[in-house]
């Protein structure tokens, strides 16, 4: 489904941050990607949300090269890409509600769907009572949570999770993992950079370990191993 | 679907209007002096133009013929500086009226009047009085009134005695320099006023949209299209527009009326409160129309910076 075809990127200075990567992602894969900071995880990201060009390479999804995306084709592509962030990244004037209502107004959706899904995706991610508070009074777990609504109320691809349990305690880290894990069996395509050990080990799922810009390790049933 | 985000997009542009009310109130202050100020303008130019249309009125050529001049030739004189593209109103005036606004003039004079009733005959001369459409016109009719004068045939004695032009040249000229530099120098110091507040709501605008920077890399990166990101903004500028042109136009009313009678008595005729109450609906249109104008300009702009970014 997401397809990296020899891609490099160097920035002004000649610091390279990606260095001749080729992987490919298939649907419905739970794919997580380690590494040490400044290892190339975000730019790996960036590359595949658009934010930044590849300097060589090509980055696919499904059958289009995203950097030659026009803007119209981009905005719908990226709905079709969930998003989690470390910092959360919500929209801090609006309520829970209203975050995850702007994901799918964005979308183009109905009022009537969007009355009808935004409760349910809060519920799955435990927060109903919380719907109408402002993101500045939720914990941080709980803000990860909307996230991780707001990332998923669209029915999306893929979820890309950068670092998401990055400013969390163990036990929100371990609910924000067993979010994903639900989601990944409900079918969704899940790819989550993190320095955890603990959550690759419990995952046994496929470990792609990144250095210098490099694949250095691609495993089926990886470990954290650096 | 049109409609939809047309609904969406401004409910979502009043309730940020409506939380973010501590920089709405700050834009809409600042954006209120900048339509104050160009308020002012219409006022400032509408006592501007009355008062030197008064004082333009004032300005005219008298020419004053002898007393033995023919009312016949003084009357086809007449008619024919009437005929000249730049004069506006010839008046005549005959030996007797003359005499009898001198009378006027003198009415509590009784030494003044008691000597011109010792004299047997009207020692007046008829007058002609010519108005100009333009200050600068006079040079013009006075040369031609002159040379009225020099065409005398030899032996003759001219009819005209004389002619005041040359006596006031200096003070009309004077007056007309005045006149145009007033006008120039209150043009540019409103225009120079009216550009530096619109810079200034520019900025306050883009420094409210500044802390929403975050915010529309985060709708981007959700997918929202740039117009779904920039509309919201550009509802919430144009609030803060209508806000302070109501603001505005509120606030001169206790102004226009505490200044009027003073305009009325220093200036000219016009009361700057009757003017406000007189013109209220071009005021009003164009108040409105530049707050909304500039608040939704300067919001598009704003925000265009930041969608800018990838």
């Amino acid at each position: 489904m997401i397809y990296f075809d020899r891609v490099s990127k160097t920035y002004n200075g000649g610091s390279s941050a990606l260095d001749n990567v080729s992987l490919t992602i298939e649907p419905n894969e739970f794919v997580s990607i380690v590494g040490h900071s400044g290892a190339g995880k975000t730019t790996l990201l960036k590359m595949l949300l658009a934010e930044d060009k590849p300097t060589e390479g090509a980055v696919f999804f499904e059958s289009d090269d995203i950097s030659q995306l026009n803007r119209d084709r981009m905005n719908s592509l990226r709905r079709r890409m969930g998003m989690v962030f470390q910092d959360f990244r919500l929209l801090s004037h609006k309520t829970v509600y209203e975050n995850i209502a702007f994901a799918m107004e964005a979308a183009g959706r109905t009022d009537e769907e969007i009355e009808s899904d935004v409760p349910y995706v809060l519920e799955l991610v435990d927060l109903g009572e919380k719907m109408w508070s402002f993101p500045h009074e939720l914990s941080g777990g709980e803000k990860q949570r909307v996230a991780i609504a707001r990332a998923i109320v669209n029915q999306p691809d893929v979820v890309i999770a950068d670092e998401p349990t990055g400013n969390l305690d163990p036990i929100n880290t371990f609910e924000i993992v067993q979010i994903l894990k639900k989601i990944n069996d409900l079918g969704t395509t899940i790819i989550l950079t993190t320095h955890n050990k603990g959550i690759i080990d419990s995952l046994g799922k496929r470990v792609i370990t990144l250095d210098s810009g490099r694949v250095v390790r691609d495993d089926k049933s990886g470990k954290y191993i650096l | 679907m049109f409609w939809i985000n047309f609904k969406r997009i401004f409910r979502s542009g009043f309730i940020s209007f409506w939380r973010n009310s501590f920089v709405s109130i700050a834009a809409i202050l600042v954006m209120t002096v900048t339509l104050f100020v160009i308020g002012s303008l219409f006022f400032v130019g509408a006592l501007l133009n009355s008062t030197l249309d008064q004082l333009k009125d004032k300005v005219d050529i008298n020419v004053y013929f002898t007393i033995d001049a023919d009312e016949g030739s003084i009357l086809s004189l007449k008619k024919s500086i009437e005929v000249l593209p730049e004069v506006s109103v010839v008046e005549y005036i005959s030996r007797d009226e003359a005499l009898e606004r001198f009378r006027e003039r003198h009415s509590d004079d009784q030494l003044t009047l008691q000597a011109l009733d010792e004299l047997e005959d009207n020692p007046l001369g008829a007058s002609l009085s010519v108005r100009a459409k333009e200050t600068s016109q006079y040079e013009g009719i006075a040369n031609f009134l002159q040379e009225q004068e020099d065409a005398t045939p030899q032996g003759e004695t001219s009819i005209i005695e004389k002619i005041n032009f040359f006596q006031n040249k200096i003070a009309i000229d004077r007056l007309t320099k005045i006149i145009n530099s007033a006008e120039r120098f209150g043009m540019l110091v409103i225009i120079f006023l009216a550009l530096a507040s619109v810079a200034i709501t520019f900025n306050t605008v883009r420094l409210a949209i500044y802390t929403a920077k975050d915010e529309i890399s985060v709708m981007k990166l959700v997918g929202a299209s740039n117009t779904y990101i920039r509309n919201p903004f550009v509802v919430e500028g144009v609030l803060y527009g209508i806000a302070a042109a109501i603001i505005t136009l509120v606030l001169f009313y206790p102004v226009t009326l505490s200044l009027g009678s003073a305009t009325e008595g220093f200036f000219s005729d016009i009361n700057i409160f009757e003017y406000y109450l007189g013109n209220f609906g071009q005021i009003f249109v164009i108040i409105m129309g530049t707050g909304i104008l500039l608040g939704a300009v300067s919001s598009y702009l704003a925000v265009r910076r930041y969608l800018k970014i990838q």
